[in-house]
Formats: structure tokens, sequence, C-alpha cells
């Protein structure tokens, strides 16, 4: 293993993000507070308590991964697609790296940054609302398995699209919509019963509400299966990511 | 010499059909600066992408100091440093931090001495804080160098290093070259400019349609394909060359005051005693007698035109 490799693209990459930290978390601390003040204090003090959980404490798990995802996979996926775009990979070809080494890096500072946000706006969610955490070391694993595997997908995205537009196109038509459905203000149980089956093909409700019980100990599925669910997707980023490596595909020729 | 750089019948088809290297051999000696010549589209680019790893090889090996360059990638292309034709650079990052990320990428422990080094060697030393942007196109290419040299490599690739630079840079180019060689790093660089080849080279390599027209010593190549021309300069201007002395190898410059005879300087007979002869015969008289090689340039011109009939 090439580690001191793996170790120069994540310190790059991070560099790129504390170079620019102010813009990197006013963003996501400003959207989290306005969700607050909307939902938690001005609709949700009209909405009675959901699983026992306060409206306001209970969209806390899901506004956190909200921003969490979209923010693993904007990172990831500019992270490897600038290179592309300006024509620096040219270096990372070149070098005497393999694709876990480029993998590690890229990915590992993406997932990074978005476990940064995450707990920055976990933070921001103790100034508004009351919360508990039931399963402090789940919530974690949770935050930081999302983070890798969503980075991962980000990754992938990065090196498919072939212009910024394309860089927006998923995460804007595929992954938002995936996670406003997934749960992230509402319970699954409360949707009509052909809604709740649908749901159930949404891999973004097994995180959400995984999570979710890691906070309040109730969820939508059973814990097992969102662990499942997480793993089972990593396996398939890495597993399409060794598959882009092995052919060269959209990177090289 | 031992060759540092060894390719074997490579070959490189993209997916769409085109043949961009048509099994081009070729041995690189330790510490030689060779010149990849051609037009452009010759496949002098896509040669050093392949090398490098940039695109992978379709048929064909390459080993850099007996390390393949597939099965051995790790130490083949930790021993290479690549300079690419364009001008690829993160306009954000500043000098010094590129040039670190650079030699960190190919597994090198950081070393601040090295790193000062490369930049002192480049004149870049004063601009280590800058960002590339704030750079002239000059000092990018620097920048550029500075990266392919960041982890100590023994063989260099320059892709077409003065493209669109001007005289100036041009020589300064040569001047880094120079030195570099002197440090023992060997050097290849693609070029179109003939001039440069000519410049710098020890040898000189044509490509033209992916194939390797041929690799020679510079002086050699020169003296092989080399064809003089004798101009003999009269005092009184003629009209037109004298029926007696008509060939195929004479002309007339075009102020009538010169007679150009071009020769071959390898044949036996080069026909100058004769045609020095015949003309004090028809009662001209010299002035002076001046002599010409022909560049690299015609030669190059030649093999190419040759290749494409």
């Amino acid at each position: 293993m090439n580690w001191t490799a793996v170790k120069s693209i994540y310190a790059f990459e991070m560099a790129r993000f504390f170079r620019t930290l102010a813009q990197s978390l006013i963003s996501p601390v400003l959207s989290t507070s306005l969700y607050f003040v909307v939902f938690g204090a001005a609709i949700g003090s009209r909405i009675e308590e959901v699983e026992g959980v306060s409206y306001g404490a209970f969209i806390v798990p899901g506004l956190i991964m909200l921003s969490v995802i979209t923010q693993a996979i904007s990172n990831a996926s500019f992270g490897i697609y600038f290179p592309k775009f300006i024509g620096t990979i040219f270096e990372l070809l070149s070098a005497p790296v393999n694709f876990l080494e480029i993998v590690m890096g890229y990915v590992g500072a993406a997932a990074t940054k978005a476990l940064f946000i995450g707990v920055i706006i976990l933070i921001t969610a103790f100034f508004f609302v009351d919360i508990s955490i039931v399963h402090p070391f789940a919530m974690v694993m949770f935050l930081v398995l999302t983070c890798i595997s969503f980075a991962l997908m980000g990754f992938i995205i990065g090196i498919w699209a072939g212009n910024f537009e394309q860089l927006q196109l998923v995460p804007l038509l595929i992954v938002t919509p995936l996670v406003f459905l997934g749960g992230s203000f509402y319970s699954i149980s409360m949707l009509p019963p052909v809604w709740q089956v649908i749901s159930h093909f949404n891999p973004v409700v097994y995180l959400i509400s995984g999570f979710r019980w890691s906070f309040f100990g109730t969820a939508d599925v059973p814990i097992g299966l969102s662990l499942l669910a997480i793993a089972g997707f990593t396996t398939l980023c890495l597993a399409v990511i060794w598959w882009i490596f092995r052919t060269g595909w959209r990177i090289r020729q | 010499m031992p060759s540092i750089l060894s390719v074997q019948d490579l070959r490189k088809s993209y997916a769409g059909g085109f043949e961009a290297l048509k099994g081009i051999s070729l041995e690189i000696e330790e510490g030689e600066i060779i010149a990849l010549l051609g037009p452009n589209g010759a496949g002098k680019t896509t040669l050093i992408s392949t090398i490098c790893g940039i695109t992978t090889p379709t048929s064909g090996t390459v080993t850099v100091a007996g390390h393949d360059i597939i099965t051995d990638y790790r130490a083949a292309r930790a021993m290479i440093g690549l300079v690419p034709q364009e001008i690829n650079l993160e306009p954000f990052e500043r000098v010094q931090n590129t040039v670190k990320f650079s030699r960190g990428l190919f597994g090198r422990p950081a070393d601040p001495a090295v790193i000062e080094r490369i930049l002192r060697q480049l004149s870049l030393w004063d601009k280590k804080d800058s960002q590339i942007r704030e750079l002239s196109g000059g000092m990018k290419r620097r920048v550029l160098i500075a990266k392919a040299l960041a982890h100590d490599p023994r063989v260099l690739f320059l892709d077409e290093p003065t493209a669109g630079v001007d005289v100036e840079l041009r020589k300064d180019m040569w001047q880094i070259v120079a030195d570099l060689k002197k440090d023992g790093v060997t050097i290849i660089l693609t070029t179109h400019y003939i001039e440069e080849a000519e410049a710098i080279a020890d040898r000189v390599g044509v490509i033209s349609s992916g194939k390797l027209l041929l690799v020679e010593g510079k002086a050699k190549l020169m003296a092989r394909m080399g064809q003089k021309e004798l101009e003999v300069q009269l005092t009184a201007p003629i009209k037109e060359i004298p029926a007696e002395l008509r060939s195929d190898a004479l002309r007339l410059s075009s102020d009538g005051h010169a007679l150009i005879y071009t020769y071959d300087t390898q044949k036996e007979r080069t026909g100058i005693t004769k045609l020095l002869a015949d003309v004090a015969a028809q009662g001209l008289v010299l002035r002076d007698v001046v002599t010409r090689q022909s560049s690299l340039e015609d030669i190059f011109v030649g093999l190419v035109k040759e290749d494409v009939a």
C-alpha cells in the first residue's frame, strides 16, 4: 500500500475544505436552523408527537441525514470531477497508486467533510430542541457509514459526469427525492399503505430509520435490516468503483 | 550504456478503431536526451501517455529499468516523471503545496530540502507561496516540471515543452533540459519544432502516423540524410544557366548572381570538381563559394513525405 499517497490525497482535499471553511459551514448551519424554525417551531407546534417524540426533535436525525448525504455526494463527486475537468487527473493516473488508494484518499476526505457538517448540525440542533441519544455508539456508526457510502456514490457520479450539469443532475433528480421520501420529516407509518410498500424500495428509508433508532430507540424498519441495507449499498458502490478502475471507464482510455 | 526504457512492439487502438500506435519499438539509454519529432496527430502524445500509464496499451510491452509498466507498475511509474503538453494545474493551489502533493502521490516521504532544491533550480523559489493562477504561462510550465521532478524520477517525459512559448522562454527551457541531463536524468521530449530537436537532443526519432520511421543519433542522421548545397557566387549576374551546365541539381538564384548546386555528401562523386571546371570553361568569373548543410527540418519533411507516398 502506498500510504503516503493516500495521506497526500486526503490532506490535499481537506486543505481545500479548510480554505473555504466559512462557506462550507455557514450554509448547512443556516439551512438547518431554518428547518428548525419552520418545521420545528412554526409548523411543528401544531403537529402532535410522532412515536412519542416531539416533532422538532423527531426531524433531527432526518435533517442530519439530508445534509450528510447531500454533502458526501457533492464533495466526493466534485473532488474527483474537478481533476478530470481541469486535466490534473493525468498525475493520478501516472502515479504508482491503485484504485483503493485513490478511493481512500478522495472518499475519505469527502466523508470526513460530510461527517464534520453532520456533527455541526447535531450541535446546532441542541440549541433548538431537546434531544437525547439513546444509542450514541450506533448513532456515530450510522453517521460514519452513511458518510462513507454516499461519498462512494458521489465518487462514481464524479467519474461518470461529463460536465457540470450532469454533476448536479443525479443529486437533484435522484438523491434529493429519495431523501425527502425517505422519512426525513415523517414516519413511514404515517403514509398510506401503498406508499409504505413503495417506500421499502427506497434505500434511504433504512438509513434514516436506523439513524433515528439510535436517537429515540424506535424505528420504521428493524435495525438489522437498516444495517444490512447500508452494508449492501457500500459493497455495491465499492464493486462499481472497482469495475471502473479495472476497465478504465471514463478515466483511462 | 544500459537501456533504461525499453518499448517492444507497442500498439494502441482506440475504441473507435483508430490505431494511434502501430507497433513501436524503441530502446532509450540512461542519461540521453531523445527528441521524438512528428507532425500533429502522429502518435507522440499517445506513446508518452501509454508509457506513463494514462492510456492502456492494446499490445506490446514497456519496461522501465526492467520493471514492466503493467505487472510492476508501481516500480515503473515511481521512476517516471511526466510534464504534459497542456498546462493542467489547479488554479487556486499554491506552488509549493502542489509540488509537495506530487511527491507524496508518488509515495516519497515529505522532504522540504528536496522541494526547495527543485524550486530553486527552476527559479520558482520566490513564487513558492503564490497561487498558480497568479503565474505567467512560462512559470506555470516550470511548476509542471517541478511537479514532475518532485519524486526524483530517472526518466522525464516532456510533451511539447515549448509549444506556444516565446523564443526567450524556449531558450530557458532548453537550459533547464541541459541542466537536468547533467543531473543524469534521461529525457524524452516530443516536439514539432525541428530546431528544438536539433538544439538539445542526442538522438532523434521521427514518428509519423503511429510508426517510428527512424531513430538515430542527431549528427549521424544529418550526415546520413544530409544534403548539402554549394552556392557559386558570380561577379556578374547571368540571365539563365548556360545550356552546357544544365542539370536537375543546379538552379539559378533569383537575382542571377549565384548558381546553387545540391549534392549528397555520402556519394562517392559529388560532382563539385566537374561543376567548377565547367563553370570556369563557360567563362564565368567566381566571386565566392559557399556550402550549406541541410537542416533537420529538410530531412524530416523528406521522411514524412516518403512515408505518406
